[in-house]
Protein backbone atom coordinates (compact mmCIF):
# COMPACT_ATOMS: atom_id res chain seq x y z
CA UNK A 1 0.00 0.00 0.00
CA UNK A 2 1.24 3.45 -0.82
CA UNK A 3 1.48 5.80 2.07
CA UNK A 4 -0.42 8.96 1.36
CA UNK A 5 1.78 11.28 -0.67
CA UNK A 6 3.18 14.52 0.61
CA UNK A 7 1.71 17.03 -1.84
CA UNK A 8 4.13 19.76 -0.89
CA UNK A 9 7.12 17.49 -1.49
CA UNK A 10 5.52 16.19 -4.67
CA UNK A 11 5.14 19.62 -6.23
CA UNK A 12 8.62 20.61 -5.08
CA UNK A 13 9.95 17.49 -6.75
CA UNK A 14 8.27 18.57 -9.98
CA UNK A 15 9.99 21.96 -9.93
CA UNK A 16 13.06 20.35 -11.46
CA UNK A 17 13.16 19.69 -15.23
CA UNK A 18 15.29 16.58 -14.93
CA UNK A 19 12.85 15.05 -12.49
CA UNK A 20 9.95 15.88 -14.80
CA UNK A 21 11.81 14.13 -17.61
CA UNK A 22 12.38 11.10 -15.38
CA UNK A 23 8.65 10.95 -14.65
CA UNK A 24 7.94 11.28 -18.35
CA UNK A 25 10.19 8.31 -19.02
CA UNK A 26 8.60 6.28 -16.24
CA UNK A 27 5.16 7.10 -17.59
CA UNK A 28 6.17 4.92 -20.54
CA UNK A 29 7.04 2.02 -18.23
CA UNK A 30 9.35 0.68 -15.59
CA UNK A 31 13.05 1.45 -15.97
CA UNK A 32 16.35 0.85 -14.19
CA UNK A 33 18.64 3.63 -13.03
CA UNK A 34 20.96 2.82 -15.91
CA UNK A 35 18.15 3.12 -18.43
CA UNK A 36 17.01 6.34 -16.83
CA UNK A 37 20.51 7.78 -16.95
CA UNK A 38 21.06 7.08 -20.65
CA UNK A 39 19.11 10.05 -22.11
CA UNK A 40 20.80 12.58 -19.81
CA UNK A 41 24.19 14.12 -19.74
CA UNK A 42 24.38 13.27 -16.08
CA UNK A 43 26.08 10.70 -13.93
CA UNK A 44 24.24 7.74 -12.47
CA UNK A 45 24.66 9.05 -8.89
CA UNK A 46 23.11 12.36 -9.96
CA UNK A 47 20.11 10.54 -11.42
CA UNK A 48 19.90 8.37 -8.30
CA UNK A 49 19.74 11.51 -6.22
CA UNK A 50 16.81 12.80 -8.32
CA UNK A 51 15.10 9.43 -7.94
CA UNK A 52 15.51 9.64 -4.20
CA UNK A 53 13.68 12.98 -4.17
CA UNK A 54 10.90 11.52 -6.32
CA UNK A 55 10.63 8.48 -4.06
CA UNK A 56 10.47 10.57 -0.92
CA UNK A 57 7.73 12.65 -2.51
CA UNK A 58 5.72 9.49 -3.11
CA UNK A 59 5.86 9.80 -6.89
CA UNK A 60 8.15 6.88 -7.69
CA UNK A 61 8.52 3.42 -6.20
CA UNK A 62 11.13 0.71 -6.68
CA UNK A 63 11.01 -3.06 -6.59
CA UNK A 64 13.72 -5.65 -6.26
CA UNK A 65 14.56 -7.86 -9.22
CA UNK A 66 17.77 -9.76 -8.61
CA UNK A 67 20.49 -7.14 -8.39
CA UNK A 68 18.32 -4.54 -10.15
CA UNK A 69 15.97 -2.04 -8.57
CA UNK A 70 13.66 -0.97 -11.37
CA UNK A 71 11.61 2.17 -10.71
CA UNK A 72 8.07 2.91 -11.73
CA UNK A 73 5.51 5.65 -11.19
CA UNK A 74 3.68 5.48 -7.89
CA UNK A 75 0.09 5.54 -9.01
CA UNK A 76 -1.27 6.79 -5.71
CA UNK A 77 1.04 9.80 -5.67
CA UNK A 78 0.28 10.86 -9.21
CA UNK A 79 -3.45 10.43 -8.72
CA UNK A 80 -3.51 12.44 -5.52
CA UNK A 81 -1.72 15.34 -7.22
CA UNK A 82 -4.00 15.08 -10.19
CA UNK A 83 -7.09 15.28 -8.01
CA UNK A 84 -5.67 18.23 -6.17
CA UNK A 85 -4.90 20.08 -9.37
CA UNK A 86 -8.30 19.31 -10.82
CA UNK A 87 -9.84 20.83 -7.71
CA UNK A 88 -7.75 23.99 -8.05
CA UNK A 89 -8.51 24.26 -11.73
CA UNK A 90 -12.16 23.80 -10.99
CA UNK A 91 -12.09 26.60 -8.41
CA UNK A 92 -10.37 28.91 -10.87
CA UNK A 93 -12.86 28.10 -13.60
CA UNK A 94 -15.77 28.68 -11.25
CA UNK A 95 -14.41 32.18 -10.61
CA UNK A 96 -14.20 33.03 -14.27
CA UNK A 97 -17.57 31.51 -15.09
CA UNK A 98 -19.02 33.81 -12.44
CA UNK A 99 -17.05 36.71 -13.92
CA UNK A 100 -18.63 35.96 -17.31
CA UNK A 101 -22.03 36.46 -15.69
CA UNK A 102 -20.93 39.66 -13.94
CA UNK A 103 -19.59 41.04 -17.23
CA UNK A 104 -22.78 40.17 -19.06
CA UNK A 105 -24.80 42.14 -16.54
CA UNK A 106 -22.56 45.23 -16.63
CA UNK A 107 -23.66 48.37 -18.41
CA UNK A 108 -22.23 49.20 -21.77
CA UNK A 109 -19.42 51.79 -21.78
CA UNK A 110 -20.62 55.38 -21.77
CA UNK A 111 -18.87 56.00 -25.07
CA UNK A 112 -21.63 53.88 -26.57
CA UNK A 113 -19.04 51.74 -28.22
CA UNK A 114 -20.70 49.17 -30.42
CA UNK A 115 -19.54 45.65 -29.74
CA UNK B 1 -13.74 23.20 -24.37
CA UNK B 2 -12.00 25.20 -21.73
CA UNK B 3 -11.16 28.85 -22.17
CA UNK B 4 -8.66 28.73 -19.36
CA UNK B 5 -5.00 27.94 -19.81
CA UNK B 6 -2.45 27.69 -17.09
CA UNK B 7 1.20 26.87 -17.48
CA UNK B 8 4.46 27.24 -15.71
CA UNK B 9 7.19 29.26 -17.36
CA UNK B 10 10.83 29.02 -16.39
CA UNK B 11 11.44 28.26 -12.74
CA UNK B 12 9.47 31.04 -11.13
CA UNK B 13 6.56 32.05 -13.35
CA UNK B 14 2.99 30.88 -13.70
CA UNK B 15 0.95 32.18 -16.62
CA UNK B 16 -2.84 32.04 -16.79
CA UNK B 17 -4.88 33.12 -19.79
CA UNK B 18 -8.63 33.39 -20.18
CA UNK B 19 -10.83 34.90 -22.91
CA UNK B 20 -13.93 36.94 -22.15
CA UNK B 21 -16.75 38.05 -24.43
CA UNK B 22 -16.76 41.52 -22.83
CA UNK B 23 -14.36 44.33 -23.84
CA UNK B 24 -11.19 45.11 -21.81
CA UNK B 25 -12.81 48.05 -20.01
CA UNK B 26 -15.41 45.72 -18.47
CA UNK B 27 -12.91 43.08 -17.45
CA UNK B 28 -10.61 45.71 -15.96
CA UNK B 29 -13.48 47.19 -13.94
CA UNK B 30 -14.47 43.76 -12.70
CA UNK B 31 -10.93 43.38 -11.33
CA UNK B 32 -10.77 46.75 -9.58
CA UNK B 33 -14.30 47.41 -8.29
CA UNK B 34 -14.81 45.76 -4.85
CA UNK B 35 -18.56 45.35 -5.39
CA UNK B 36 -17.93 43.46 -8.60
CA UNK B 37 -15.02 41.44 -7.19
CA UNK B 38 -17.21 40.20 -4.35
CA UNK B 39 -19.53 38.68 -6.92
CA UNK B 40 -17.00 36.47 -8.64
CA UNK B 41 -13.64 36.15 -6.89
CA UNK B 42 -14.88 33.43 -4.58
CA UNK B 43 -13.37 30.08 -5.46
CA UNK B 44 -15.34 26.92 -4.74
CA UNK B 45 -19.09 27.06 -4.22
CA UNK B 46 -20.04 28.03 -0.71
CA UNK B 47 -17.25 30.56 -0.21
CA UNK B 48 -17.87 34.29 0.15
CA UNK B 49 -15.67 37.37 0.42
CA UNK B 50 -17.06 39.49 3.25
CA UNK B 51 -14.10 41.88 3.21
CA UNK B 52 -12.89 43.35 -0.07
CA UNK B 53 -10.56 46.33 0.05
CA UNK B 54 -9.24 47.35 -3.33
CA UNK B 55 -7.65 50.77 -3.67
CA UNK B 56 -7.04 50.87 -7.40
CA UNK B 57 -4.20 53.37 -7.54
CA UNK B 58 -0.41 52.97 -7.39
CA UNK B 59 0.48 52.22 -3.77
CA UNK B 60 -3.14 51.38 -3.02
CA UNK B 61 -3.91 48.48 -0.71
CA UNK B 62 -5.54 45.18 -1.45
CA UNK B 63 -7.13 42.99 1.18
CA UNK B 64 -9.47 40.12 0.44
CA UNK B 65 -10.93 37.94 3.17
CA UNK B 66 -12.75 34.75 2.38
CA UNK B 67 -14.86 32.45 4.48
CA UNK B 68 -16.67 29.20 3.85
CA UNK B 69 -19.24 30.01 6.51
CA UNK B 70 -18.18 26.97 8.55
CA UNK B 71 -15.29 28.53 10.40
CA UNK B 72 -12.86 28.14 7.52
CA UNK B 73 -11.23 31.16 5.98
CA UNK B 74 -8.09 32.98 4.99
CA UNK B 75 -7.04 36.29 3.55
CA UNK B 76 -4.58 37.88 1.22
CA UNK B 77 -3.04 41.32 1.34
CA UNK B 78 -1.25 43.22 -1.37
CA UNK B 79 -0.34 46.54 -2.90
CA UNK B 80 -0.83 48.01 -6.33
CA UNK B 81 2.31 49.01 -8.20
CA UNK B 82 1.02 50.15 -11.59
CA UNK B 83 -2.37 50.61 -13.18
CA UNK B 84 -3.02 51.43 -16.81
CA UNK B 85 -6.78 51.64 -17.31
CA UNK B 86 -8.07 49.45 -18.96
CA UNK B 87 -5.16 47.42 -20.14
CA UNK B 88 -2.73 46.50 -17.39
CA UNK B 89 -2.46 46.01 -13.64
CA UNK B 90 0.70 45.21 -11.68
CA UNK B 91 0.44 44.29 -8.03
CA UNK B 92 2.05 42.15 -5.36
CA UNK B 93 0.11 39.87 -3.07
CA UNK B 94 0.68 37.32 -0.37
CA UNK B 95 -1.52 34.77 1.36
CA UNK B 96 -1.81 34.61 5.13
CA UNK B 97 -2.09 31.01 6.21
CA UNK B 98 -1.77 32.60 8.78
CA UNK B 99 1.94 33.29 8.23
CA UNK B 100 2.44 35.38 5.11
CA UNK B 101 3.72 33.56 2.03
CA UNK B 102 6.52 35.18 -0.01
CA UNK B 103 5.28 37.94 -2.31
CA UNK B 104 3.71 36.94 -5.57
CA UNK B 105 4.35 39.64 -8.19
CA UNK B 106 1.41 39.67 -10.58
CA UNK B 107 1.05 41.41 -13.92
CA UNK B 108 -2.43 41.24 -15.43
CA UNK B 109 -2.97 42.35 -19.01
CA UNK B 110 -6.32 42.94 -20.72
CA UNK B 111 -5.87 42.90 -24.48
CA UNK B 112 -8.68 43.50 -26.97
CA UNK B 113 -9.46 40.27 -28.78
CA UNK B 114 -12.09 40.86 -31.44
CA UNK B 115 -15.04 42.27 -29.52
CA UNK B 116 -13.81 40.58 -26.36
CA UNK B 117 -10.76 40.40 -24.15
CA UNK B 118 -7.77 38.17 -23.78
CA UNK B 119 -6.63 38.35 -20.18
CA UNK B 120 -3.08 37.24 -19.36
CA UNK B 121 -1.97 36.90 -15.75
CA UNK B 122 1.74 36.48 -15.30
CA UNK B 123 2.82 35.60 -11.77
CA UNK B 124 6.41 35.77 -10.63
CA UNK B 125 7.44 34.00 -7.46
CA UNK B 126 10.76 34.61 -5.71
CA UNK B 127 12.10 31.15 -6.49
CA UNK B 128 11.22 27.67 -7.70
CA UNK B 129 10.58 26.40 -4.17
CA UNK B 130 8.03 29.10 -3.47
CA UNK B 131 6.27 28.39 -6.72
CA UNK B 132 6.17 24.70 -5.91
CA UNK B 133 4.73 25.47 -2.48
CA UNK B 134 2.11 27.72 -4.04
CA UNK B 135 1.10 24.98 -6.45
CA UNK B 136 0.97 22.51 -3.59
CA UNK B 137 -1.08 24.56 -1.19
CA UNK B 138 -3.03 26.19 -3.98
CA UNK B 139 -5.24 28.91 -2.82
CA UNK B 140 -8.21 27.31 -1.34
CA UNK B 141 -10.44 30.03 -2.64
CA UNK B 142 -8.96 29.48 -6.06
CA UNK B 143 -8.12 33.14 -6.72
CA UNK B 144 -5.20 33.72 -9.01
CA UNK B 145 -4.51 30.21 -7.92
CA UNK B 146 -2.32 28.31 -10.14
CA UNK B 147 -2.19 24.78 -11.07
CA UNK B 148 -0.46 22.81 -13.66
CA UNK B 149 -2.24 19.97 -15.30
CA UNK B 150 -0.13 17.11 -14.24
CA UNK B 151 -0.45 15.02 -17.32
CA UNK B 152 0.65 17.96 -19.47
CA UNK B 153 3.57 18.60 -17.21
CA UNK B 154 4.67 15.02 -17.32
CA UNK B 155 3.77 13.81 -20.76
CA UNK B 156 4.57 16.94 -22.73
CA UNK B 157 8.03 17.16 -21.32
CA UNK B 158 8.74 13.65 -22.52
CA UNK B 159 12.00 13.19 -24.34
CA UNK B 160 13.35 16.58 -23.49
CA UNK B 161 12.42 17.25 -19.95
CA UNK B 162 13.94 20.70 -19.93
CA UNK B 163 11.19 22.06 -22.15
CA UNK B 164 9.56 24.02 -19.38
CA UNK B 165 12.87 25.27 -18.08
CA UNK B 166 14.00 26.42 -21.48
CA UNK B 167 11.13 28.81 -21.91
CA UNK B 168 12.67 30.97 -19.27
CA UNK B 169 15.54 31.86 -21.52
CA UNK B 170 13.72 32.21 -24.81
Amino acid sequence: MDTSPNLDAAFSALADPTRRAILARLAAGEATVMELTAPFEMTQPAISQHLKVLEEAGLVVRRVQGTKRPRRLAKGGIEAMDQWLAMLRNALERNYDRLDEVLASMEKPKKGEKR
Amino acid sequence: MSKLTLKTEGDTHVVVTRRFAAPPEFVYRAHTDPKLLQKWLLGPDGWTMPVCINEARPGGKIRYEWTNGKGGGFHITGEYLELEPHSRIVHVERMHLPDPTPDNHVETRFDADGSGTLMTIRMTLPDAQTRAAMLATGMEGGMEASYVRLEELIYNSSGHGTQLGKQAHS
